[in-house]
């Protein structure tokens, strides 16, 4: 049953990641990216690693591929121009894409990797929490990698601020607070004309 | 009594015994979730339709008119006709639309909003799934509704359906920061993503004891998380006063603009279940789900005052229509962005501290 919905996850998976490149429209690229994060978190499940598969869902499908689909939804295509440099590029894509593809298999069936002997994982007690699991050793064991992960990501991301911040001196903007502090006696000043007599 | 107690036990030797007992378990665990998926389904169905009669008879009397009373007594039978009108109407696809998006749409809205009922507890023990993880599965549910409204507003090929969809993934990616950080209070207090485990924590501490439950729940230490939830829980749904990703005065109905007939319908089953989440969110992480209030009340069927407090919650959102002017865009994001996060962020620190005391209510 488990290897029967590992196939099923698992060809989703490969189906819709070759889709994210081969696709011509950026927008079914970046929604069947959305389709392998989602499949990508099935297959944790299987693992029994359910915080991990559901902060994937989270983050990368519930806020990531958001951003991204925002910014690609506006991009003005033109795949004339995308082609164009088709072969030029090709060399170097290509030398990169064997290296990795050389490097993963080196790594998976290297002589010192045992990721054929990694036993399936036990079957967990019914109050088994991977959650609970996971929180001990990131807290523990790997406080500061974990610390220290955080900051360089915070130094990231006010360092992108920083760098996209301008300000401009002509735009308009209002003051809320100042808006809340108006009172009427700002706005409209009452002045009492005595009434004049109609001339000729 | 005794032969509703033994169904499931027969039901699985039934199923055990043809198709076998390699296959017989499964089988029988797949009809059963789906027979119990259709009990929460089918009523949350009810709830939805008669959601929008409420809406319009509640706002009516607000505004001094009768709302609906034509069609059957009380008009208590305009959801129905609602429904058969948007079943046979005709379903329009615009030729310059991008089709297999266009009708993905509308079952991406709706298919998020419907799955996430499955970690609710309606009552002890009474829940479809009851996972450790279940916060974060809401949240993740929760989040994935925005697809619905992307996809329709740019597989529409409309201006201001896309607009729409623009205004909506700013607006959602932005509150949901603010509501993610106040489940993390929530958590926090809780020690627990388990829905029943926060349900049941809330149910202890001193004014429990003296009977008076209704002091123990999250809303009273909590109340800016809660205000800060359920505000962002408003945006979230795209309700008024933060309608402006529909805002029919600028661009029509935003993202549905396009959409006729049942696939309208499904936009909108979508938007009144996600109501009905929110507020039944509220309730549990809140308000104590389905404890009495005063232990002097605990005799009432505990699914009463579950249902009781998600429509007084719901009706909020009624309220808020009534009352509140649509937001202005800019101000909306200043609201999540510079005053929501804010406040979390420090009620976070401040809680944490709290519970680092003597002081520890939550121990």
């Amino acid at each position: 049953m488990e290897v029967f919905i590992f196939y099923f996850f698992a060809t989703i998976l490969v189906v819709a990641a070759v889709c994210v490149v081969t696709m011509r429209n950026p927008v079914h690229s970046a929604l069947f990216l959305v389709l392998a994060f989602f499949t990508a978190s099935g297959i944790w499940m299987l693992l029994r690693a359910e915080f991990l598969a559901i902060a994937l869902v989270l983050v990368y499908v519930g806020a990531v591929m958001v951003l991204f689909l925002f910014v690609v939804m506006m991009l003005d295509i033109n795949l004339d121009r995308v082609r164009e440099g088709f072969w030029t590029y090709l060399p170097l894509g290509a030398t990169i894409g064997i290296l990795i593809a050389v490097e993963m298999a080196l790594a998976i069936a290297g002589p010192r990797s045992h990721i054929g002997s990694i036993p399936a994982p036990a079957d967990p007690a019914a109050n088994y929490s991977n959650t609970h699991e996971l929180g001990l050793v990131l807290y523990t064991d790997y406080l500061y990698p974990f610390e220290l992960a955080a900051v360089v990501l915070l130094v990231a991301m006010i360092a992108a601020i920083a760098l996209t911040l301008r300000k401009r001196k002509d735009t308009k903007y209002q003051k809320p607070s100042d808006q809340v502090k108006a009172s009427s006696t700002d706005r409209v000043r009452l002045v009492s004309m005595p009434v004049e007599k109609k001339e000729g | 009594m005794e032969l509703i107690a033994n169904f499931p036990g027969w039901a699985h030797h039934l199923s055990e015994s043809v198709f076998g007992p390699e296959l017989g378990t499964p089988i029988y665990t797949l009809v059963k979730t789906l027979v119990l998926i259709i009990c929460i389904v089918v009523p949350l169905m009810l709830c939805i339709a008669y959601l929008t009669l409420w809406e319009r008879k509640l706002i009516g009397w607000m505004q001094i008119r009768l709302g609906p009373n034509r069609v059957g007594p009380l008009g208590l039978l305009q959801p129905i006709a609602d429904g058969i009108k948007l079943l046979l109407k005709e379903i329009i696809i615009p030729s310059g639309s991008n089709k297999g998006l266009f009708i993905l749409a509308p079952i991406m809205a709706l298919a998020p909003a419907l799955s996430a009922w499955a970690v609710i507890p309606f009552a002890p023990e009474v829940v479809l799934a009851d996972i450790n993880a279940g916060l974060l599965y809401l949240l993740a549910m929760t989040s994935l509704g925005v697809y619905g409204v992307i996809i329709a507003g740019w597989a529409s090929n409309s201006k201001y359906a896309f607009l729409g969809a623009m205004r909506s993934a700013a607006q959602i990616v932005a509150y949901e920061i603010a509501m993610g950080f106040a489940l993390v209070v929530v958590l926090m207090v809780s020690g627990s993503l388990n829905l029943s485990e926060i349900v049941n924590g809330q149910g202890r501490g001193a004014f429990a004891d003296m009977g008076l439950t209704f002091l123990s729940w999250n809303w009273l230490p909590l109340l800016p998380m809660l205000v800060v939830y359920f505000v962002s829980g408003v945006a979230e749904t795209n309700r008024a006063p933060f309608d402006v990703v529909e805002g029919e005065s600028e661009i029509v109905a935003g993202h549905m603009v396009e959409y006729s007939g049942m696939m309208f319908a499904l936009f909108f089953l979508a938007e009144y279940a996600n109501m009905w989440m929110i507020a039944t969110l509220t309730v549990v992480m809140f308000f104590g789900g389905w404890q009495a209030p005063v232990a002097a009340l605990s005799w009432v069927p505990s699914i009463f005052w579950f249902f009781g407090k998600a429509a007084l919650v719901v009706s909020m959102f009624l309220w808020f229509r009534a009352t509140f002017p649509r937001y202005r865009y800019d101000q909306i994001m200043r609201l999540g962005w510079k005053v929501f996060i804010p406040i979390t962020l420090i009620w976070l620190v401040v809680i944490g501290i709290w519970m680092q005391t003597p002081w520890n209510i939550w121990a």
